[in-house]
């Protein structure tokens, strides 16, 4: 913007002596060009001069630009108009009780979380289900990712590195309905046969794996899957930030005479701590957001288990599955609420992430020199 | 009490460079050494070769024999050892931005795993005194972080962390290069003070530098150690033509 601005007055400075050059000499022969106009060069004076000052171009052009950097900021308003606008049902029935409370049945006192038909409407199994999935996702994303970005930076071999690094992060780009298919084949018959019984046996008492689902599928399932789908993220920017800590840093611990992990921790890790807890968030809010994988091994079923083998349900997964055939309105503005909830968490995760990686990669720790 | 060092037919390369050739000298201890030279010469991987630094670079290696002391450090022992009983002060400062003043002096002995606080009190003020940065800083040890500190305290800060781990030689890479003269001066009168009770290596562009705090310089060029004599023979009386160039600004 400021290019084109500084560039018009230039512009307009120009033409008056433009005009002087080309003005008809007093007494001289008649016409725009005078007597420069005769010569050889004519015809692309003339036609330069043809083109005018292309002002309207110009600022068509701006326009058209202004207009597509603005769209970003209508696209995002548009949705989150719709989405208040639609989930309005919900709110005006049950207002902010629909996240935090749920029916009972009166005869039993058994939960009812979530029955369209009846008029039970509450997200808190779905917001029960995306929370455990995305959190047992972290505990197995996090240490794995932080390994794989600490190899890639600090001890793979130079000729190693360029492909590993490029396959981690084509693991990004797969699309998610084919890690929802491998996990049904491969990951949930290895889980159910032998896993979750293992799981189980050992940790049973904890009350958090109690082998009663013959499905194989669950809170155990979806966690897994996101792992991997989260690993490449997380890996990617936490190897990011360890890049960007100075090499003097690493100098500084060796010289004390640490060893290599002693010299990755105080040298490295800890300079790099804001950013990898932004990558971090950036996984976490790729996880919480998740439909399609999570759909297909979550088990959808709207309840809370303690059990972490157990059937759930997570927001993106409910409403992929139960938008299309919903038929009354409240059903439908429920699930609008949930995606409403659902973007506005994922926007304010993205947010917060993207600016600890931006805090550290901006050279914070450059400080140091 | 620092201990002297002894360098036989040393040579180090940097992938195909052989950027030191045949160095052979005695450094004694408890004197503060300077080593001159112009860029590119081999004084910086001469001192980076004293503690084994140099070969942290992958494409780095070194031939030859260093004995510290009694030891022989690329026979009888480890790095990490040996990088335990050599402090190390760069040429520029690298305190750790996200500890603590204390944290920082403290942070040699607390990787090695010593947890006295008592001690380690003792030996934080004690480190910042020996750095003449204790009165400037002895109100925010815990609440400044040592990237807070000015240009010139960040290098004291970090002889502080070198000082702290008590070596036997403390090797200074060009200490002052990146500091005005004001700092420059305190880092000089404090190598001064040091070197009576450490063995002091100093790397330095600066002849003067070399003149006012050691007894002894030696002078690269091209890899290969030209001269090595006391610091008043090599300022005033030089045996060699090329020193003489060097120190009377023919060239360099």
């Amino acid at each position: 913007m400021s290019e084109i601005r500084t560039f018009q007055p230039q512009f307009q400075q120009q033409k008056p002596s433009e005009g002087q050059a080309y003005a008809p000499q007093p007494g001289g022969a008649p016409g725009p060009g005078g007597q420069m106009g005769d010569q050889s060069d004519s015809a692309i004076r003339a036609f330069l001069r043809a083109r005018g000052n292309s002002a309207l171009a110009d600022g068509g052009f701006r326009a058209l630009m202004v207009l597509c950097g603005f769209s970003i900021f209508g696209i995002v308003a548009l949705i989150a108009i719709v989405l208040i606008y639609r989930s309005g049902l919900v709110w005006h029935n049950f207002g902010l009780r629909f996240f935090y409370t749920y029916d009972k049945d009166p005869a039993t006192g058994q939960p009812l979380y979530w029955d369209p038909v009846n008029g039970h409407f509450s997200a808190v199994p779905f917001l029960y289900g995306t929370l455990v999935s995305s959190f047992l996702a972290l505990l197995l994303a996090v240490p794995l990712a932080i390994g794989v970005a600490i190899f890639l930076t600090e001890m793979c071999p130079k000729m190693l590195r360029a492909p590993l690094a490029f396959l981690t992060e084509l693991l990004a780009a797969i699309p998610s309905v084919i890690y929802g298919l491998w996990a049904v084949f491969i990951l949930v018959p290895l889980l159910r046969e032998h896993v979750n019984p293992l799981l189980s046996k050992g940790l049973g008492w904890t009350g958090l794996f109690t082998d009663d689902n013959p499905t194989g599928l669950g809170f155990v399932s979806a966690g897994i899957i996101l792992a991997i789908m989260i690993l490449p993220i997380i890996s990617s920017l936490t190897r990011e930030v360890m890049i960007a800590v100075p090499h003097s840093q690493r100098e500084a611990v060796l010289a004390l005479g640490a060893t290599r992990w002693e010299m990755i921790r105080m040298g490295v890790l800890r300079n790099a701590r804001i950013g990898i807890v932004g990558g971090v968030m950036l996984g976490l809010g790729r996880a919480l957001g998740e439909t399609m994988a999570v759909a297909m091994v979550i088990g959808n079923t709207a309840e809370i288990h303690r059990n972490l083998l157990a059937n759930g349900a997570s927001m993106a997964s409910v409403i992929a599955n139960e938008y299309a055939e919903a038929t009354s309105d409240l059903h439908r503005s429920a699930l609008t609420e949930l995606g409403l909830a659902l973007f506005i968490v994922t926007i304010l995760v993205n947010a917060l992430a993207r600016l600890l990686v931006w805090a550290v990669t901006r050279g914070a720790p450059a400080q140091a020199h | 009490m620092g201990v002297g060092i002894e360098v036989t037919n040393l040579n180090a390369w940097y992938g195909t460079n052989h950027t030191l050739q045949d160095i052979n000298l005695h450094i004694p201890a408890n004197h503060a050494t300077a080593l001159i030279g112009p860029s590119g010469c081999g004084k910086s991987t001469f001192v980076r070769c004293l503690n084994r630094m140099h070969e942290t670079n992958p494409i780095a290696r070194v031939t030859g024999g260093v004995k510290v002391g009694d030891v022989d450090i690329y026979a009888d022992a480890k790095p990490v050892e040996i990088r335990r009983r050599i402090g190390m002060v760069f040429q520029r400062p690298n305190p750790f931005p996200t500890m603590s003043i204390y944290d920082n002096v403290a942070s040699g002995l607390k990787l090695n795993g010593y947890r006295n606080r008592r001690v380690l009190d003792e030996i934080v003020e004690k480190s910042l005194r020996n750095s003449a940065l204790w009165d400037e800083v002895k109100d925010d040890l815990r609440k400044k972080s040592g990237a807070s500190l000015s240009g010139g305290q960040q290098q004291r800060l970090c002889i502080a962390r070198a000082l702290a781990v008590d070596p036997e030689v403390l090797l200074m890479d060009e200490p002052a290069s990146a500091l005005d003269p004001v700092s420059t001066s305190k880092i000089e009168d404090l190598i001064f003070e040091l070197k009576s009770q450490y063995t002091i290596v100093i790397v330095t562009h600066n002849m003067q530098q070399a003149a006012r705090v050691a007894e002894k310089t030696g002078f690269f060029l091209n890899g290969r150690l030209v001269e090595f004599d006391s610091t008043h023979k090599i300022f005033t009386n030089p045996s060699d033509k090329r020193t003489e160039d060097y120190i009377t600004g023919r060239f360099g």
